[in-house]
């Protein structure tokens, strides 16, 4: 037997914030689209508005993509006003057609934070997170040859969140979400993720330390506690990670504030 | 960086600060409403307990020193990050959503606010004498102490000694509706202000996980509501009636 097609069609509009480069204008624009398939996805819906426009010789809209599958973090913007719109650990570009109803009027707008400067209508610069991710630098480990198996023992548990950790794509979903704009679920995650493991320990203080400077000074906002990051994360990252990152970051403070130094260290005589 | 440079110049140093300067705080506000609720019990109670803490002298002062420099160090941080927050996010956007953030934790700054207008009015009326002077402590007929005021069984203040009434103090300053009700809402937003406070300083500093939030959280709604309605019990009280005051002092404080 033929699987049944439910296949309904639905008209909507779409509102989009349209901004031609970091420094021009920006406004609202609204475009109807008419008879959308709902199993299409959100992107695919945009891919065949911006068709649309191609054809009519207007500028098409400019959105982050890659991946389209949930796996690279790109596709960034907010629809009704929720980073990756009205899914549930899900991002953008898992987002169908069917989450929305005939006739709505849905509005996209790009991530907005200071740190995320706007290229083009929905597309941000997220570098910051790379300079966040440098500023994290090294860990030291024995390269060469694959170590043998269960050489260093990392207990399940804590195996087990670090890959919690480690699933974050760096969508920035969590700096969209956030009220303050802050990337402490972001921050949290990438110091957590090694700071579970052996292997992470070495640089363990350091890496905390110039983390969160660097998110400091690259204008990002502080936590308030409200957990709108994690109820936004695609990957459902918890926000645990970032009362384990408040206190790496105290320790880490008070450590490096007493630690003795060697006399070798200076170089000075 | 140093140890200051990263608690004062911190993002989350700040958020400690708040948190730390929150613990004393709320220390503070128990032993407080603990110690004012001796008001519903014989006027020697709140009196001697009153003449007691003056005779604490350079510990009384220790005590006000760190509460005032808690205050100020709270509000400084929760300053200087809320101005850093709203420049982290210049652009605001066209359709605001919120998935689960508290009606409190949103009011943080507003509640904050309202707590510190009342802190410095409640200051003005019942420690300086600013406003409402006729019925302030000093210009009220001095209580003699009908028994000894002990502290943990060592004896404060003795039977006879004639100290400050501030329990009549403050029935007459309960008495001024007006007075009672911004009492009343000012720690009814305090409870507010607490029902995210308490439970985000575990949070903050790195004690809270899922494992035991649904608990925490519990606990936190627990403690604010009871913090709530103890502290609604003492001008509630007085505006029903239930707290009559002394004759001497009604008729000290007639105009
Ligand atoms: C008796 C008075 C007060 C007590 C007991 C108190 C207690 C607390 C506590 C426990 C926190 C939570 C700290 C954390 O998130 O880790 C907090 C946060 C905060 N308080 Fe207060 N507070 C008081 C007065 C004030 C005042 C007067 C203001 C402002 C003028 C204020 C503004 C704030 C702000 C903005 C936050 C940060 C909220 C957030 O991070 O979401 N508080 N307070
Ligand atoms: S496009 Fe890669 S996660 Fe959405």
């Amino acid at each position: 037997m033929v699987a049944e097609t439910n296949s309904n069609t639905i008209s909507i509009t779409l509102r989009v914030w349209r901004q031609a480069g970091p420094d021009a204008p920006g406004k609202f624009v609204d475009y109807p689209a008419a008879n959308l398939s709902t199993h299409m996805s959100f992107l695919e819906m945009l891919d065949v508005v911006n068709d649309g426009l191609t054809l009519k010789g207007e500028e098409p809209i400019a959105f982050a993509h890659d991946c389209r599958e949930g796996i690279c973090g790109t596709c960034s913007c907010t629809i009704n006003g929720k980073a990756h719109g009205p899914g549930h650990g899900v991002a953008t570009c898992q987002i169908y057609m069917r989450a929305f109803r005939d006739g709505e009027v849905i509005v996209v707008e790009p991530f907005r934070a200071k740190a995320f400067p706007l290229v083009k209508d929905l597309v941000v610069d997220r570098s910051a997170f790379d300079r966040i991710i440098q500023a994290g630098g090294f860990i030291s480990v024995r390269t060469g040859a694959a170590p043998d198996a269960n050489s260093i023992p990392v207990p399940k548990t804590d195996a087990d969140l670090a890959m919690d950790a480690a699933a974050c794509i760096g969508c920035g979903a969590c700096v969209a979400a956030c009220k303050n704009a802050s990337a402490m679920l972001f921050v949290a995650a990438k110091v957590s993720q090694l700071g579970l493991l052996p292997q992470g320990q070495p640089e363990r203080d350091s890496r905390v330390l110039a983390m969160v400077n660097t998110m400091d000074a690259l204008g990002f906002g502080s936590c308030t506690n409200q957990y709108e990051c994690s109820a936004a994360c695609p990957k459902t990252i918890s926000h645990d990670f970032i009362a384990r990152l408040n206190r790496d970051y105290l320790k880490a403070s008070v450590r490096s504030a007493f630690k003795p130094v060697s006399s070798a260290a200076g170089g000075s005589g | 960086m140093n140890l200051a440079g990263s608690i004062f110049g911190s993002t989350i140093g700040r958020k400690i600060i708040i948190a730390a300067t929150g613990v004393i705080l709320i220390g503070f506000v128990i032993g407080h409403l603990v110690g004012n609720l001796q008001i519903f019990e014989e006027a020697d109670r709140l009196n001697g307990y009153g003449a007691f803490l003056h005779q604490l002298g350079p510990l009384l002062w220790v005590a006000r020193i760190v509460l005032l420099g808690s205050v100020i160090l709270h509000i400084w941080a929760a300053t200087v990050l809320t101005l850093e927050n709203h420049a982290a996010r210049q652009i605001k956007y066209g359709v605001k959503h919120t998935i689960q953030a508290t009606l409190a934790s949103r009011m943080m700054r507003w509640t904050g606010v309202v707590v510190l207008a009342f802190l410095l009015y409640h200051l003005a009326h019942f420690t300086l004498g600013f406003t409402s002077v006729a019925t302030y402590k000093e210009n009220l007929p001095l209580y003699t102490m009908v028994g000894d005021y002990r502290v943990a069984g060592f004896l404060a203040v003795k039977s006879g000694t004639q100290v400050l009434d501030v329990r009549s103090m403050v029935i007459l300053g309960f008495q001024q509706p007006v007075v009672a009700l911004f009492y009343i809402v000012a720690v009814g937003l305090l409870s507010f202000h607490l029902l995210h406070g308490a439970d985000s300083l575990f949070q903050t500093f790195g004690w809270r996980s899922q494992k035991w939030a649904g608990a925490l959280r519990k606990l936190v709604i627990v403690f604010c509501a009871i913090y709530f309605l103890g502290n609604l019990a003492i001008p509630g009280a007085v505006l029903l009636g239930k707290i009559p005051v002394a004759e001497p002092a009604r008729a000290a404080a007639r105009p």
